[in-house]
């Protein structure tokens, strides 16, 4: 892909996203390359509690109530959102997009019976769910990206499903029928390629769901007890939120920040991959 | 003013010199170059072009609807009355449209609002215009109605759109756009999406109007058949500039520019251009009282409604000859050919394939073994946007079994024999036009090697000049193939140059069938001697029309 393609040119005509971008970048890099750019271990106790920020050399941000680097933990809470982001995302897109392929494609009893089931998940409140789960499983990365991904997939299956109903009925899938194409080929290679690009939006913005999912979870204890995470640094300076406010400040802005990012570059992408945008103001 | 007054008759509107800009990175830089036209007071002038030609823009810079900042005038002028419409503003703009100005669009169906009753639909030009009491307007727009020939007014004006059809919808809007009385009446394509009865209709209708109320009316067309039945003035327009304008009668009968000729030759004339056929090849089609019903609507508590798309069609077809199934919307044609196909299951009947049964259901298409194929209507629906025009000609071959290289080399061959270069095969499908995505699609359609070929409105999409070619593309492959063809189209003039026979639907029946001559020459149902008196024709009628002959 040239920067001259059409789709980034209509990508970059959004000045937001190409911000977003930039800090998403910005982010992910802090993220492979966490270990070597932190100072200190996130769990180890370094310093005096209760350090102000910029009153020690090293220590940008300050300590917290036991005395670890608030920086490190920062940068060491980048790697496990954004794991935690991106795997529940692909995991909530390969059961939603299956379920909603195969409830679109073929229709009838099929379809109702999937929609059903959908609607079973939907009906009940997400986070309460996905908080049952985590007890249940026992707090890990492996049950949070699950119960993430579980709660998740059901708008994924709807916009899936949709977009296969009327997508089913193009000409050009009769003629791949009527060529006598089979039925998982005529799915991936026929209607999905013309489906992905509000799949593509949808699975950014899932990203940043997901992430703030996994912050709340961790706010209320539920996180990984191994993982430094950006939630469970909210969560524990909250007692102390009035004597040290940058205990808590710090790992927040880090999660407004992402997510706003991820926002920015879904609408971005949606301004790309609309081709009727073209030519048109914005 | 002074000038213009002194002339014998002054245009009501007239257009100088225009040109209208396109965005960059368009085909061309101008959709509309210096294009002059008048229109008379009590005269209809018809603006006739392909797709694209920019029509449809000058109409839209009269009515100030110009996609503007990037669609705009670049020069002339659009003189209204002796004003200058270019250098109004928008609220002196919105004083004359609807007043002065009325505007029928192109598509009844989507013009209405659906959920706003038709009386305060047209209530809605009084209230944007003038103070009138609301049983006053009451009274007016009953009149409108009545006077666009609706019958029962007085329930019309409460009833919603949904409940009338395409052809009462455009005599909503021709109401519309004619209550306050404008002097100049735009039409842009009004009768492109009716059937062929209901546009004869509607242009009787905006003839009378004319006549009585003395308007003056611009109206766009692609169809010279139109013109000829309501021009008194052409304007012939190629890509962005005016290529012949003058007389009706002069422009039709003794046309001046090539551009012109080759769109009037290339509308099909409708004379039977196969002769009997006294073949006795093998049957390849052979239908027998096929039935076909749509249930909708069919919820758990309510019983739904049903339509019956074909009864009882009984019909057969020889290797190598064509038929043509002609109906207008809704009379079950299309519903006809998809059940051919196997695309939609029937209800009861035999269709025999090369003698064999195909039962219906799943089985269908397995036991046609691809052999059945469709060339389908829209050509920008056809071709998966995401594939390769080879990848797409080849991938039905393979599916059946076909060495990846043989595809491959078929597909070569039959982008020669479909008129475009080996070099399409890597590109995709928006780089090509209309036209060629339909010879794409019936490249496709040939790569399976099909005994039977359906054609489901192949042409009704594409301008004339190009239907022309893909017409003869059609006549060129049923020949060197063998085909037998099912073609099934609107259109009397197509069907008559195609087919060998002819079978004409109504309501899911076919009331006649027989030979391409007989029933365009001597036909015996009065349905489709409506349907042949509606065809609008080049000549005039008192000269021999070609379709009666």
């Amino acid at each position: 892909m040239t920067f001259n393609s059409p789709f980034m040119r209509r990508y970059m005509r959004n000045k937001g996203a190409v911000a977003g971008m930039v800090v998403l970048l910005l982010v992910a890099f802090i993220a492979v390359f966490g270990p070597w750019i932190a100072t200190n271990d996130p769990w180890g106790m370094v310093q005096q509690p209760f350090l102000r920020p910029w009153t020690e050399p090293g220590f940008a941000m300050g300590t917290d109530t036991l005395g670890r680097d608030i920086l490190s933990g920062v940068i060491y809470g980048a790697r496990i959102s954004l794991l935690i982001g991106l795997v529940s995302t692909v995991v909530a897109l390969l059961i939603g997009v299956t379920l909603g392929a195969i409830a679109g494609y073929f229709g009838g009893w099929i379809d109702a019976a999937l929609m059903r089931f959908t609607e079973i998940f939907q009906a009940v409140p997400s986070f309460a769910l996905a908080i049952v789960l985590v007890a249940i499983f026992q707090p890990s990365v492996g049950s949070i990206v699950a119960a993430i991904a579980i709660v998740s997939w059901p708008p994924v299956a709807r916009l899936v499903r949709s977009e296969f109903l009327t997508l089913r009925q193009r000409d050009f899938v009769q003629a791949a029928l009527l060529a006598g194409q089979s039925t998982p080929r005529i799915i991936l290679t026929q209607i999905l390629p013309n489906a992905m690009s509000p799949i593509i939006v949808m699975a950014s913005l899932m990203i940043a769901t997901a992430i703030l999912l996994e912050s709340s979870l961790s706010f209320l204890g539920l996180g990984d007890p191994n993982q430094m995470s950006w939630g469970y640094m909210v969560g524990s300076a909250r007692t102390v939120l009035r004597q040290a406010w940058w205990m808590a400040l710090f790992p927040g802005l880090a999660i407004v920040l992402t997510v706003l990012a991820l926002n920015l570059v879904g609408e971005g992408l949606n301004d790309g991959l609309n081709q009727r945008l073209d030519g048109r103001t914005k | 003013m002074s000038v213009t007054a002194m002339k014998p008759v002054q245009p009501v509107l007239d257009i100088v010199e225009l040109s209208i800009c396109l965005p960059t990175g368009a085909d061309r830089a101008l959709a509309v170059e210096g294009a002059s036209l008048s229109v008379l007071p009590g005269q209809t002038l018809c603006v006739v072009g392909e797709s694209g030609s920019g029509k449809s823009m000058i109409a839209n810079s009269v009515m100030g609807l110009l996609p503007l900042p990037h669609v705009r005038p670049v020069g002339g002028k659009i003189l209204f009355e002796g004003i200058d419409l270019l250098t109004l503003t928008e609220p002196q703009m919105r004083e004359l449209r609807g007043r002065r100005i009325g505007m029928v669009f192109q598509e009844p169906m989507t013009a209405l609002n659906p959920v706003m009753r038709i009386g305060e639909q047209i209530g809605e030009v009084f209230d944007a215009h003038m103070n009138v009491p609301a049983d006053e307007k009451r009274k007016r727009i009953l009149a409108a109605l009545a006077d666009v020939g609706l019958p029962e007014p007085e329930l019309l004006i409460d009833a919603y759109p949904f409940r009338l059809s395409g052809g009462q919808r455009q005599r909503v809007m021709i109401a519309c756009a004619l209550i306050l009385e404008p002097v100049l009446l735009i039409c842009d394509e009004p009768t492109t999406a009716l059937d062929v009865t209901t546009q004869a209709q509607i242009l009787k209708l905006v003839r009378e109007l004319q006549k009585r109320r003395g308007t003056a009316v611009l109206f766009i067309t692609h169809d010279f058949g139109v013109v000829s039945e309501i021009a008194d003035q052409v304007v012939v327009m190629q890509t962005g500039k005016v290529v012949e304008a003058g007389p009706a009668r002069d422009v039709l009968q003794a046309p001046q520019h090539p551009y012109t000729r080759k769109l009037i030759d290339a509308i099909p004339t409708g004379t039977a251009t196969r002769g009997p056929s006294t073949s006795d090849a093998p049957y390849v089609l052979q239908v027998q009282d096929l039935c076909k019903t749509y249930r909708s609507g069919n919820g758990l508590f309510k019983r739904g409604r049903s339509v019956q798309a074909a009864k009882d069609i009984n019909f057969d077809l020889r290797r190598g000859e064509t038929l043509g199934v002609v109906g207008e919307s809704g009379s079950g044609k299309s519903s006809v050919g998809r059940c051919l196909v196997g695309l939609a299951p029937f209800d009861s009947g035999r269709i025999l394939f090369n003698g064999r049964n195909l039962s219906q259901g799943g089985n269908f298409r397995a036991a046609a073994e691809g052999k059945i194929q469709m060339v389908f209507q829209d050509p920008y629906a056809s071709l998966n946007p995401r594939h390769r025009v080879g990848a797409a000609i080849a991938g039905g071959p393979i599916a059946q079994g076909v060495s990846k290289s043989e595809a491959m080399a078929r597909t070569m061959a039959l982008l020669k024999l479909v008129g475009l270069g080996a070099d399409a095969a890597d590109r995709y499908p928006h780089e090509f036009s209309g036209g060629q995505r339909q010879r794409i699609g019936i490249a496709r359609a040939l790569a399976m090697q099909p005994s039977l070929l359906v054609a489901d409105e192949p042409v009704s999409a594409l301008d004339v000049s190009v239907q022309a070619q893909v017409l003869e593309l059609f006549a060129q492959v049923r020949e060197e193939f063998q085909l037998a063809m099912v073609f099934i189209t609107h259109d009397l003039r197509v069907a008559g140059q195609m087919c060998d026979h002819i079978a004409v639907m109504q309501r899911g029946v076919v009331v006649e069938y027989g030979e391409t001559a007989k029933v365009l020459g001597d036909p015996q149902h009065e349905y489709t001697r409506k349907l042949i008196d509606a065809v609008p024709r080049l000549s005039s009628p008192d000269e021999a029309p070609a379709l009666a002959a």
